[in-house]
């Protein structure tokens, strides 16, 4: 918008027309270039719905209650042979948020490492985490893909072969078996134990700090909470009557049944994002911690902390300024590039609108589903590194 | 991603390319000076690229005989070689003028895509192979097994018709290209690789010991695979289905390439017909009168390109059956050209 005027807004709109004023003027341009926009896309759409019409080609949602008569090979919702092609969209939504989340947690982590790592004063740690660093960032990703996933399928061994542990593991080029815990009558004692514990940790750290403030003193805040949220459901569980019993992978003709699977498409896509976007947060991170003054580490030294306390306390909060708006990029990265999970079989939000698609014929509406969801994830993503950004961001008195 | 960018551009091509569908397609192919045809990415016997990229195989043969009709040279031909799922958008937005990939005809496909299908150039089935460690001989035998197969093919349709309606369980395990299926299978990802019969028998030769592998005797689908057009242009929908229908006429008057001069002499009316030396069955298609002769002489009978590509002599060693002519007991019928 136009700033104001210096002069007093009373004597210029007396003198000539309104046109004059900047201030009007700039809310009709923004009228028209609106006007236009709408008037452009509803062309579009109009012209498009013309010539699907005039093609014969199917349109509009109606298709997403019909029966899609395939199923993914993994789905958090269950689903059956008749379920609808909206459902199996929902699943395929869920795979990708599932990769999604996993893979940013687990990039978090093995970039801060390998960004650390590279500025080690260690000769050979550097020089391995650079390499890693250049090797990985210049292979394109969906070779990197093939490679995970053919790397771990031929590695692993057939069902009859399996790797067991403990008897109640398996591991085969079908996925990772694992019991599935079924939760009975009683088990809700645990959840709330649950409750509280996390709320107990809240508050042991919330007194813990407010304690070494006022009086200097220390308290391992950190493994008294852990202690909470796991002790705290334990117990209820052994008071309540040990009321979780698991249902077991067992091996039964081709396969193992029953249990918990994870599939080794879910491996192969996690594996290759992680590495992939590992490599371009542990660069981001090096850069934020370069960009903290030497100095801070020298205060601190000279103040007798260690380099381990330096970097977690002095370094890295300061960092974290620099890092978090890049580090928000490689997050929607990832997010976007597990969209190339179809090349190995994972079914994602991708893979599952592009056989809908197929089945169906309808490429715009499927194309405006995946346009909404990865919109959606990436906005909301960025809503919420743009609050933690806000949260650290240097606060001046 | 790229897949993905693939997908938005072709979709709003079809948004905004405007009337695309109802400008005559021959137009368009004359101006370009060839036939746009969309192909797989790599069938033997049906259409695959040798390592000078050049295209053979029974379904290049129909892109070839329209090549012929149209312009007199069979080469008159370039090839957009497609994934399952990219084929139909690919017709629909007018990026081929004609999809000739192992496709198979189904209802869902012939109305609300808006697409025709001209014809049938192999009757086929879904079928199952295995390891031959195995065991089995049945695929009712096969409940609780990893399957692997394309997405975008009826192919994941029928494996979950069929596993449902014999209260089967089902690991069906889906990728887009093929050469990752072949892959995942041969890794031994899946028991079982499922997809037209024909396709097994071609994909087998990719396999590290295809002779380590059986196809199971059961066929659990219909899957007459033709080429096929887009709706609202008859003259080309008429123009494709012809030049197919020619080749299978050749065959059962004895035509071939071989004989095509010959049989120029020939005092059989339906021989004279066909060769464009009686009536004017071209011009009523809008091409050459000597269209069909050109078909025969450059691509030749349908026997040929079945006996040339997939037939006993080639590696895929697939027998006629039902695709003999129908004066032999098989299905291949064309109507009359009179
Ligand atoms: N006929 C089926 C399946 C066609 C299909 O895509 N088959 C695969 C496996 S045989 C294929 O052609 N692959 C070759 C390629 O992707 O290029 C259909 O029309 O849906």
């Amino acid at each position: 918008m136009a700033a104001k005027p210096h002069h007093s807004t009373g004597q210029t709109s007396t003198k000539g027309s309104i046109f004059n004023d900047p201030k009007v003027r700039g809310i009709i341009y923004q009228l028209v270039l609106v006007a236009g926009l709408v008037y452009f896309f509803w062309s579009i759409v109009q012209n498009a719905a013309h010539n699907l019409e005039k093609q014969n080609i199917a349109s509009g949602f109606g298709f997403i209650e019909n029966t899609a008569g395939f199923l993914p090979n993994q789905t958090l919702i269950s689903l059956s042979a008749t379920s609808t092609y909206g459902q199996a969209l929902l699943a395929g939504l869920l795979n990708t948020l599932l990769v999604a989340v996993i893979g940013i947690i687990l990039a978090t982590i093995v970039g801060f490492v390998m960004g650390v790592a590279r500025l080690s004063n260690n000769w050979v740690v550097s020089k391995l985490a650079t390499m890693y660093i250049e090797i990985v960032r210049n292979i394109p990703l969906l070779l990197q893909l093939f490679f995970w996933y053919f790397a771990v399928l031929r590695n692993l061994p057939n069902p009859k072969d399996s790797s067991n542990l403990f008897g109640v593991f398996h591991l085969n080029n079908r996925g990772l078996f694992m019991p599935r815990p079924i939760f009975e009558a009683g088990s809700e004692a645990m959840l709330v134990a649950l409750a509280v514990g996390i709320v107990g940790a809240i508050g042991v750290s919330i007194w813990a700090r407010k304690r070494q403030v006022k009086t200097g003193q220390r308290f391992p805040a950190f493994w008294t909470g852990l202690g909470l949220i796991i002790l705290l459901p334990v117990l209820a569980y052994f008071l309540s009557g040990r009321p979780i019993s698991y249902d077991y992978a067992e091996l039964k003709g081709f396969n193992y049944k029953g249990g918990m699977k994870v599939i080794p498409e879910f491996v192969g896509l996690t594996l290759a994002l992680t590495i992939y976007t590992g490599a371009f947060i542990a660069e981001i991170v090096r850069a934020g911690i370069l960009a903290v003054n030497h100095g801070q580490t020298e205060a601190a030294h000279a103040l007798g902390l260690r380099n381990g306390p330096t970097l977690r306390l002095v370094i890295i909060p300061q960092a974290m300024r620099v890092i978090i708006p890049p580090l928000t990029s490689q997050y929607l990265n990832l997010t976007k590039n597990s969209s190339l999970a179809v090349a190995i079989a994972y079914p994602d939000i991708v893979s599952v609108g592009g056989t809908v698609l197929n089945q169906t014929g309808q490429a715009i509406e499927v194309i405006a589903v995946w346009m909404i969801v990865y919109l959606s994830i990436s906005l909301l993503t960025s809503i919420l590194m743009n609050w933690y950004n806000r949260s650290i961001a240097l606060v001046e008195r | 991603m790229k897949k993905v960018l693939i997908s938005v551009l072709m979709g709003s091509a079809m948004a905004v390319g405007a009337s695309a569908a109802s400008a005559a397609t021959l137009d368009d192919v004359k101006a370009k000076g060839a036939v746009q045809c969309g192909v797989s990415q790599g069938l033997p016997g049906f259409s695959n690229p040798d390592d000078q990229g050049n295209w053979t195989g029974i379904d290049v043969d129909v892109c070839r005989a329209v090549a012929a009709a149209v312009f007199g040279d069979a080469k008159a031909v370039k090839y957009t070689p497609l994934s399952a799922k990219e084929r139909f958008t690919a017709l629909q937005s007018s990026e081929i003028d004609l999809l000739s990939r192992n496709t198979t005809w189904t209802m869902t496909r012939d109305t609300s895509l808006g697409l025709n299908f001209a014809g049938v150039n192999y009757y086929d089935g879904q079928g199952f192979m295995v390891r031959k460690s195995l065991g089995i001989t049945s695929a009712l035998e096969l409940d609780g097994a990893s399957v692997c197969t394309n997405t975008g093919t009826t192919t994941e349709l029928n494996v979950t018709d069929y596993f449902r309606s014999h209260n089967m369980q089902l690991e069906l395990v889906q990728f887009e290209k093929s050469d990752e299926v072949v892959q995942a299978y041969d890794s031994g990802r899946c028991d079982v690789y499922t997809t037209d019969a024909s396709g097994l028998y071609a994909q087998r030769l990719k396999l590290t010991n295809p002779d380590e592998h059986v196809v199971l005797p059961e066929i659990i689908s219909k899957e007459p695979l033709g080429p096929v057009v887009r709706q609202g242009d008859d003259q080309w929908f008429n123009i494709v289905k012809w030049s197919l229908f020619a080749m299978i006429n050749a065959e059962e008057l004895g035509v071939s390439s071989a004989n095509v001069d010959e049989m120029k002499e020939s005092t059989n009316p339906a021989v004279r017909r066909l060769l464009g030396l009686e009536g004017a069955f071209g011009e009523a298609l809008g091409i050459p009168n000597d269209w069909a002769y050109q078909i025969v002489k450059q691509v030749g009978n349908y026997a040929e390109i079945f006996d040339n590509n997939v037939g006993p002599d080639t590696p895929l060693k697939i027998s006629r059956g039902v695709n003999a002519l129908w004066s032999n007991g098989g299905f291949q019928y064309a109507p009359p050209i009179r």
